[in-house]
């Protein structure tokens, strides 16, 4: 076994590519239940995002044009979502769930002529001068655009929900929404827009992996990226920076395992490949033995202005 | 969703079964993949095979195939589909289908199946693969020659003798051009999952490795090497010549086409009987993809006589003396590999010496 192989910097500046599509659309996700609405489509819309992202991508020659097409097809499939359990009064979870399987089967539709092809990618930007640091320079200022747009967005979604009136009504629309009602808010055009935001961060991030982290169309790609967002979020207790926490420990422990194992450290690579799933699962055991989690309020209760 | 497809598909397959009473001469013959068509390396390469056998017979022969068959026992379920659906001959291209295979051949006795990359042959059983660590050999010579780092990165799939035989080759002939080189291994426990297998290349990069192999089916570690800049790699299964000149510096190439042609005639004829078929470079199974300019023209022309003497016959990739990882002997000087028995190659389940680390078991 060689840990000396294993470059620290290399390796924390990689789990932030690894992290940053989970990232995304856990910060989407974040925001829509912070307005009281669970959306376990999550998967669903990122792979959407994934596929029509690509297929922009390849057809316009530019990554960027990808991206918006993504967030654009995840805000769409999400409005459905929006439809069915805002104004047609669904479940849900059961919403969610079907919507996690349209997306699966709509992408592969989506995505039969575009398996193989090549796609141009994003180019990292070398930020010159800050780019020479040491240690910090290939850490924070060689990357994709994208790795920063992730992180300027969760400064941004913070903000607006700790100190802007917007921010407050979303959060007392998400904690009582009947007495947001009461008061005037509109409950039902506030979780619109959270639900267009969360699907727009899902769509984004699920292009992230289909135009940069791997770079190409695959049936499935996610591969549950969404379920892990979801569970980040819960992670998180619904805070920006704990997302943010939270993403990057799931990244960093994918592509330490990966690196662990290179390294040929004598673990069995059944656990190697398991400890991201497993290390979540316990952290969300931590968190609810500790009892207070800070959902909020009305989080997937039905809304109806009569009651 | 996975259960959904199946549903779709035996829909779909059922009928085709209305379908086959009508055109009764047609011979029908079924593919099962691992993969998308569309992965651009080992499943391209089957449904390369199944469209030449389209070509080649035209409207004498019908052709169904289900794409991304889990291994195990979904695919149980979906070779039974084909069966049921008339299908007259099955070609099932991964080695995960090997038991499922048997088991739904021997429900089926008048269907004819073929198995890649097994070892379980049965009466309506043939089992067929390709030399493919006569290729790795050729590999591991150019990568010996063209390492700086001296450390060289091997995405592994799954610990099966194939994958194994393929590790060790490659070892082999790097070692002999270069003593100091080293591999670092990584198993993927995957076929076919481009994140994991960028994310597998990216790993190794990073450890200073600036040659990939991959034994898994994606270009996403072409991809990988390529952003990398001075990292190169081989075309697995499939050209990938999209990838060359660098980071993709040449390829195995499986043509399995002629095989796929002749099973059918055979089928055709009533001539089909069980066998065994396990072919090289000389017979065409196995392919080396073009050797680019990246490498230099000494090195090429090597690795070209190499492949000639692999083709030929003359020269064997495991030809001693070799020893084990433990350092037991296990060939003599001059001694050549066979291919069945304790020590045979159809069943390797060891390192050669040099190699660090333990197949995982």
């Amino acid at each position: 076994m060689n840990l000396e192989q294993i470059n620290p910097i290399l390796l924390i500046a990689s789990l932030m590519v690894a992290a940053t599509p989970i990232l995304l659309a856990a910060i989407g996700e974040a925001v829509v239940e912070k307005a009281g609405v669970l959306n376990l489509g999550v998967e669903g819309m990122m792979i959407t995002g994934a596929v029509v992202g690509f297929a922009i991508g390849v057809n316009s020659g530019s990554p960027a044009l990808g991206f918006v097409a993504a967030a654009i097809s995840g805000a769409a499939l999400s409005m459905l979502f929006a439809v069915l359990v805002l104004v047609l009064l669904s479940n849900q979870v059961a919403t969610g769930l079907g919507l996690t399987m349209f997306g699966l089967g709509l992408s592969s539709l989506i995505g039969k002529p575009y398996e193989g092809m090549k796609v141009p990618t994003l180019a990292k930007w070398d930020i010159p001068l800050l780019s020479d640091i040491p240690v910090l320079g290939p850490i924070l200022f060689n990357h994709d655009p994208m790795v920063y747009v992730s992180l300027i967005l969760i400064a941004v979604v913070w903000y607006v929900l700790k100190s802007t009136r917007a921010g407050l009504i979303l959060r007392a629309v998400g904690e009582n929404h009947d007495a947001a009602h009461q008061l005037g808010y509109k409950v039902i055009r506030v979780r619109m827009m959270a639900i267009a935001f969360g699907g727009a961060c899902a769509g984004l991030g699920g292009a992230y992996i289909s135009l940069v982290r791997v770079p190409q169309w695959v049936e499935g790609m996610t591969a549950g990226a969404g379920w892990i967002a979801l569970a980040i979020v819960v992670f998180a207790s619904w805070r920006p920076w704990r997302v943010l926490l939270g993403a990057y420990l799931f990244g960093g422990i994918t592509v330490l395992q990966l690196n662990l194992q290179a390294a040929g450290v004598a673990i069995p690579v059944e656990y190697l490949s398991m400890s991201p799933y497993v290390i979540t699962i316990l952290v969300l055991v931590a968190i609810s033995l500790k009892g207070k989690h800070g959902a909020p309020g009305s989080l997937g209760r039905i809304f109806h202005a009569s009651h | 969703m996975r259960s959904m497809k199946t549903l779709l598909a035996s829909a779909a397959m059922a009928l085709g079964l209305a379908g086959a009473a009508i055109a009764e001469e047609t011979t029908k013959v079924g593919f099962i993949y691992v993969g998308p068509v569309g992965d651009g390396g080992w499943t391209y390469e089957h449904e390369q095979g199944r469209k030449a056998v389209v070509e080649h017979f035209g409207d004498k022969v019908e052709t169904v195939y289900q794409e991304s068959v889990p291994e195990g026992a979904d695919a149980e379920r979906a070779i039974t589909q084909m069966a049921l659906a008339g299908a007259d001959l099955i070609f099932t291209t991964s080695f995960g289908y090997m038991d499922p295979t048997i088991n739904v051949a021997a429900k089926f006795p008048d269907v004819k199946f073929e198995h890649a990359t097994g070892y379980k042959q049965a009466d309506n059983v043939s089992i067929y693969s390709a030399r493919f660590y006569e290729g790795r050999a050729v590999q591991g010579y150019i990568a010996g020659k063209m390492t700086k780092s001296n450390i060289i990165g091997y995405i592994a799939s799954f610990p099966i003798p194939e994958v194994i035989r393929g590790i060790n080759s490659a070892y082999i002939h790097a070692k002999r051009v270069n003593p100091d080189v080293q591999f670092k291994i990584i198993w993927a426990y995957t076929w076919f999952d481009p994140a994991k297998e960028a994310d597998a290349a990216k790993a190794l990069i990073e450890q200073g490795a600036d040659v990939v192999l991959q034994h898994t089916d994606s270009t996403a570690p072409q991809a990988a090497a390529q952003e990398a800049g001075n990292v190169i790699t081989f075309g697995q299964a499939s050209d990938m010549a999209d990838y060359g000149p660098m980071p993709r510096v040449s390829s195995i190439i499986d043509n399995w086409a002629p095989y796929y042609i002749a099973r059918t005639q055979a089928v055709m004829d009533g001539t089909w009987e069980s066998v065994s078929t396990w072919d090289g470079i000389g017979a065409g199974m196995v392919g080396i993809g073009e050797i680019s300019d990246a490498v230099p023209a000494d090195v090429k022309a090597e690795a070209e006589a190499l492949r000639d003497s692999l083709a030929s016959g003359e020269y064997h990739a495991f030809t001693g003396p070799l020893n084990k990882q433990d350092g037991t002997p296990w060939l003599a000087a001059g001694e050549t590999a066979s291919d069945y028995g304790d020590n045979g190659l159809a069943s390797m389940n060891f390192y050669v010496e040099g190699l660090e680390g333990e197949i995982p078991q």
